[in-house]
Order: C-alpha cells, then sequence, then structure tokens
C-alpha cells in the first residue's frame, strides 16, 4: 500500500528537488494536493498537458511541488494569466489553486470576470478564512467578529461566501467541499476539470497557526471537527427548514450549468465574421 | 526612552507619534509587521487613527489619497509586488500635491521569487515625484518618519522612506522612543491648506489643457528643488529638539580621500567598518552614504566627490540596458564639474545577497586596479 502511495507521489512530485515544503504541519493545503493528484491521476490525464498557476500566499506553492507544467504568478492574477494560457493554447487543461485573499480581495475583479466569460478553466480556492503566509491578517472570508492579527479586538467586517459569488457571477461548475470531506473533495475536484466551462471549488481548509489559534481552534483536529460538525451537505440541506441551516455551511455540487464556453464561442463569432466579410 | 525593536516596529512607532489619523494598508511580506502593530495601536487607543485594511496595495493607496485629500494626516507601508502594483497611484498623489508618508521595505521584484533585500523595488520609482530616504538604522527609520510628514506638509508632495528587508525590517536594535510632547512640539497636529470641505469647496483631479498641465507640473519640480531647503530645515529642527540629525549624505573619511565608496541602506553600515580597515593600512578611501535620493542631494554629492580620483558605487539595482541607478545618478551629477572623478559601477547584493566586508573590499581593490572603468557595470558574487 505504502509503495503504490509513493509511486503515484514520485509520479506527480518534484519529490527530489522541491522538499521539503513550506507548509506547517497538519496544513489543509497538503491534503488538498492529495485530492488533487488522486483526480487527476484517476481521470488519466497526462502530465504534460496540466498547467497548474497560483497566484501568491501558501496556495501559491502548490504548483512549486509538482511535476505538471506550472506557473507561479502574482498575488491575485492566477486567473488572468490563466487566461491568457487558454487564449494561446486552449488544449491545455488549465487549473488554478488560489486562496481566499488571493482570489476574492487582490484578484477579486478577475475572479469574477473569469467566471461570468466563461473559459474552461478549474479555480480551486482554498478557503482558510484568513491571510496566512504574511502572518494571519483578516480576509474577505474571516468571519465577522473572528479574530485575525488586524483585527485584534474582532473583525468588524463581513465575509464573502466564495461558492455563491461564483455562482452569481456566472460559473458553470461550483462545489464546496472540505479537508475533513476528503472523498467529496477528489469528486469535486474531479467533476470540475471534466467540467467544460468556469469551474470552481471551494475548499475549506485549516490554518490552525493563523487562523485557528487566535480564534479558539489551537490544533488541526479541532479544526477538521469544527468542519464535520458545521457542515451538511447539499441532498440534505434540501430537506432542511431555513432556521435548521443556521450556522451550518452546505457541502457538494452547488451549481452545474450547461453554456457555451467563451473559445467556442470565439470560433463561432470568427466563423460568422468571415462570412459576413469573406476575405 | 530606550527600547528595543525591530525596523518594522521603529516605522510603526513614528506613525504613533506623528499622530497619523489614517491607515489603509494590505499585507506583504516583509512589511506586514508595521500595519499590524499599527492596527493594534488604532485598535487599543494608542493611536486616534482608523485602521482599514483593503484589498490589494493599489487600492491602499487610493485610499490614502482619498483619506488625505479629506484633509486627515495619511500613512500606509509596502514592499516590493506591493509597491509596484501601487504605481499608477504614486503618480496621481504627488499630482494631487497630497503629503502622504509611506515606509517602503526593499524588497527584490519577482520573478523569479525573492523575497529578500534589493533597491530595485523603490528606485524603479523615482520618477512617481515621490521624495525618498534611504534609512541605515532603526533610529533613522523612526526619526526619518516623523521628518517625512514635517517635509511633506510644508511642500505638499508625499515622501517614500525606505528600510533594508530584514537587515532592518526584522532585526531588533536599541531605539531611542522620543517623547510625544517633543514631538507635537516638532509636528504640530495636521491642518490641511487644500482639503475637501463643504463650507470652502476644493476641486481634485480636473482635466487641465496643456499650458495649466505643464504648469502644474512647472510647480511639482519647484516645490521638490524646495524641498531640499525644508529638509534642511527639518533636519536642524530636529537636531535642536532630539539631539539627532541625518543630513542629506553622509561623507565618512572623504577628506583627501583618492577613492570614494558610494552607497546606501545597511550597506553603509559594513562600509564604514571596511573603511576603518583599510585607512588602518593607510589606504586612502573614504565612504559617501547617500540618504535622500529625491531631490537629489547635488551639492552634497558634488562636494563630497569632486576631489576624489575615483568613486565606486555599490548599487543594489540595476536598470537592465545600462547601470547600476545610483551610479547612473553620480555620474550625471559629476558630468559638468570642471573636475571630476572616474565612475566605477558595481551590482552585488541583488535579492538578499549578502554584502559582506569582503565583497566590499573586492570592489575598492578593484577600482584601485582598474585605469579605466569600463562601459557597463561589474558584477559581484552571484550565480548563473
Amino acid at each position: 500500500m505504502v509503495k503504490e502511495v509513493t509511486k503515484l507521489i514520485h509520479k506527480y512530485l518534484r519529490h527530489d528537488k522541491k522538499f521539503p515544503h513550506v507548509w506547517c504541519p497538519g496544513c489543509g493545503n497538503g491534503v488538498i494536493l492529495g485530492a488533487l493528484i488522486r483526480a487527476i491521476d484517476r481521470l488519466g490525464l497526462e502530465k504534460d498537458e496540466i498547467v497548474l498557476a497560483s497566484g501568491i500566499g501558501c496556495s501559491g506553492r502548490m504548483p512549486v511541488y509538482v511535476d505538471f507544467n506550472t506557473l507561479h504568478a502574482t498575488h491575485g492574477r492566477a486567473l488572468t494569466f490563466a487566461t491568457g494560457i487558454k487564449l494561446a493554447k486552449s488544449s491545455l487543461t488549465v487549473i488554478t489553486v488560489m486562496g481566499d485573499g488571493d482570489a476574492t480581495a487582490i484578484g477579486g475583479n478577475h475572479f469574477i470576470h473569469a467566471a461570468r466569460r466563461n473559459l474552461n478553466i478549474t479555480a480551486i480556492i482554498i478557503n482558510n478564512q484568513i491571510y496566512g503566509m504574511t502572518g494571519g491578517q483578516s480576509s474577505p472570508t474571516t468571519p465577522y467578529g473572528c479574530y485575525a492579527s488586524t483585527a485584534t479586538y474582532g473583525h468588524i467586517e463581513h465575509a464573502f461566501s466564495i461558492a455563491e459569488l461564483a455562482k452569481t457571477a456566472g460559473a458553470s461548475f461550483v462545489g464546496r467541499g472540505t479537508v475533513y470531506h476528503i472523498h467529496l473533495l477528489e469528486k469535486l475536484i474531479k467533476h470540475a476539470i471534466v467540467k467544460r466551462g468556469f469551474s470552481v471549488v471551494e475548499v475549506i481548509s485549516n490554518c490552525h497557526i493563523q487562523f485557528g489559534r487566535r480564534n479558539q481552534m489551537e490544533d488541526p483536529v479541532t479544526m477538521l471537527e469544527w468542519m464535520r460538525d458545521h457542515s451538511v451537505t447539499v441532498e440534505k440541506a434540501k430537506d432542511m427548514e431555513a432556521e435548521a441551516l443556521k450556522g451550518f455551511f452546505t457541502i457538494g455540487i452547488l451549481a452545474d450549468v450547461e453554456k457555451p464556453i467563451y473559445t467556442e464561442e470565439y470560433t463561432n463569432i470568427q466563423k460568422r465574421a468571415k462570412l459576413l466579410n469573406p476575405l | 526612552m530606550i527600547k528595543v525593536m525591530i525596523g518594522n516596529h521603529a516605522v510603526s512607532y513614528g506613525v504613533m507619534l506623528s499622530r497619523v489619523q489614517v491607515i489603509p494598508a494590505y499585507p506583504i511580506t516583509p512589511q506586514t509587521s508595521i500595519v499590524e502593530e499599527l492596527s493594534e495601536f488604532c485598535a487599543d487607543g494608542h493611536l486616534n487613527a482608523r485602521f482599514i485594511k483593503v484589498e490589494s496595495e493599489h487600492s491602499a493607496m487610493a485610499c490614502c489619497i482619498g483619506a488625505s485629500a479629506a484633509g486627515a494626516r495619511t500613512f500606509t507601508a509596502t514592499s516590493s509586488q506591493g509597491l509596484a502594483l501601487m504605481h499608477e497611484m504614486l503618480h496621481w498623489a504627488t499630482g494631487a500635491r497630497l503629503p502622504i508618508v509611506m515606509a517602503n521595505v526593499n524588497r527584490a521584484l519577482g520573478p523569479p521569487w525573492n523575497i529578500w533585500n534589493d533597491q530595485t523595488d523603490s528606485l524603479s520609482q523615482r520618477d512617481t515625484g515621490w521624495l525618498q530616504f534611504y534609512c541605515e538604522s532603526n533610529q533613522e527609520v523612526l526619526d526619518t518618519v516623523i521628518q517625512s510628514f514635517k517635509i511633506s506638509e510644508e511642500v505638499l508632495l508625499p515622501t517614500m522612506l525606505v528600510l533594508d528587508a530584514f537587515f532592518l525590517s526584522h532585526t531588533a536594535e536599541a531605539v531611542d522612543v522620543p517623547d510625544a510632547q517633543d514631538v507635537d512640539r516638532y509636528l504640530p497636529r495636521y491642518q490641511a491648506r487644500y482639503r475637501l470641505d463643504v463650507d470652502n469647496p476644493h476641486s481634485f483631479g480636473n482635466l487641465a489643457t496643456p499650458e495649466y498641465y505643464q504648469g502644474f507640473r512647472n510647480k511639482i519640480q519647484d516645490d521638490m528643488i524646495r524641498a531640499r531647503t525644508v529638509a534642511k530645515k527639518a533636519d536642524e529642527d530636529f537636531e535642536s529638539i532630539f539631539h539627532r540629525s541625518y543630513g542629506f549624505t553622509e561623507a565618512y573619511q572623504c577628506e583627501g580621500a583618492d577613492l570614494i565608496l558610494v552607497t546606501s541602506g545597511t550597506v553603509v553600515s559594513t562600509s564604514r567598518i571596511v573603511i576603518d580597515e583599510l585607512r588602518k593600512e593607510g589606504r586612502k578611501v573614504g565612504l559617501l552614504k547617500i540618504r535622500m535620493f529625491r531631490p537629489f542631494p547635488f551639492d552634497d554629492v558634488i562636494g563630497a566627490l569632486k576631489d576624489a580620483k575615483k568613486v565606486a558605487v555599490l548599487d543594489r539595482a540595476i536598470s537592465f540596458g545600462h547601470s547600476g541607478i545610483f551610479a547612473q545618478e553620480i555620474m550625471s551629477a559629476m558630468y559638468n564639474q570642471p573636475s571630476k572623478p572616474l565612475i566605477y559601477s558595481y551590482i552585488t547584493g541583488l535579492g538578499g545577497l549578502d554584502v559582506t566586508p569582503r565583497i566590499i573590499t573586492d570592489i575598492i581593490n578593484d577600482a584601485c586596479e582598474r585605469d579605466i572603468p569600463p562601459q557597463e557595470s561589474i558584477w559581484i558574487g552571484g550565480k548563473s
């Protein structure tokens, strides 16, 4: 068993070059990287056909560790770099991995427009509710009243729901998972990669170092248990009253719609233009 | 009161003592602990100011512009990519004549990613119309924050004070924290001369026809030049109260020196030791520290360098396709002088590469040995 796992690791990770990694012991990022690799392995995708692009923060380190085509871009711009890649070479499977601050603060504008434009890109957004790498500043998903290094007496702003934002902005596929619900997470990532259109997987993850320790959840297990105890599957939530759902978040597939993707629309409009204005 | 503090917290204390009123900020390594400390000062009432963590550095500077236009004393801090992202707003702050003060922790730009010290980030903002001060110690950092507000509010131009990543930002030193009452005497509460005011309406950012546009630009330059006189007085006034002053440059052992090394930031401290050692060996070498970069201190630089035979400029930055940025500035300052030294450009210390006494000695020896400076900069250290 261990041997199989090692084979998988050696196949996909730059294990002899880029390790040890920078993530703290117990960080959810490793769980997400594992789910991503298993999803890709089970889909049978070729490593060279995949691009993994990231921005800045702890999530930004993920492409450094994997043996795909990788791009560690600037803060908030993973999706803009990915947009360029997709326009230049649309046959590539382009996956971006971003954090909550990365995707919804400095890169918030790009996030909603990528969703609206519907390029065939997969966006994995790791939501640990804090800026982890820079030391625990409040992010757009830090819950109201929680503590951060820039909110030492409680956060007075209200949080975004990343998945709801993606739905409203027009993403074709939106899923929400957690690092506790590992099988679901792998399934959602697989679904998002296969889906033609802009696909978002929001992953609720644990930063017990920067978020947990300031918010009475000092170790990863407590944070994982919090995820277990505060999540409800989409299927179960359907039969629950709004009142009963208060304090819970839903996990599973939140949106899955069919609409033409940008690159197809582009080809179609070129054809139409050529018919109207022959050379 | 003497306190042991890292350079970043020296910035925060300087800001607190300057009674800043609005601080918009975005986290970036290695700046973040400046604004973290400030957010705490704001929350617990040590500083009566509003702190907001915005969604990007571009937003942080835009928010500073709004706050300053509304008449508040305004501060932010950033580094590297964050400063680059602010670029558009830096020009705006100058054009709008807003006396914003910002600390920039010098950090290399990517790619490849690197969080360590070099000066390319701030030097590539040279032409934005911000005053720039390069600090050597945590004490100088704290004092320069206070002086920056004094100067900026007089000339109505923004100021960027610069400190080295990690060598200052995260290194603790003993810092004499001035008394709040003394700082109040030096820097009274801010009264904006022009601000958004419903009783006396002003308009910021209108369209100007070419004649007026050029006229406004000319005024910026006039006030940049005036900033030299203002900064000199601000430094002298500072000395009369706090018994410390820094000048625009500092000439160390330059009397009778055949070769003068020119540099800035923490490399100056290491260079002093090297100069002392070489002087003991009987070598005629000196050191010129550049503290104020904009406005450029022509008289000080020319005065210090004109009698030397050779000048070696150590740059922690490069203007690709030309040479070290400080080197270019020194060359242009000396060009019209009747007697001038040969000027050598050295590039080292990029991306945090340690500038050791050995490297500095090598630079001095290299410049001594070469009869004529090569057209291209000389690179010291680093792997290809």
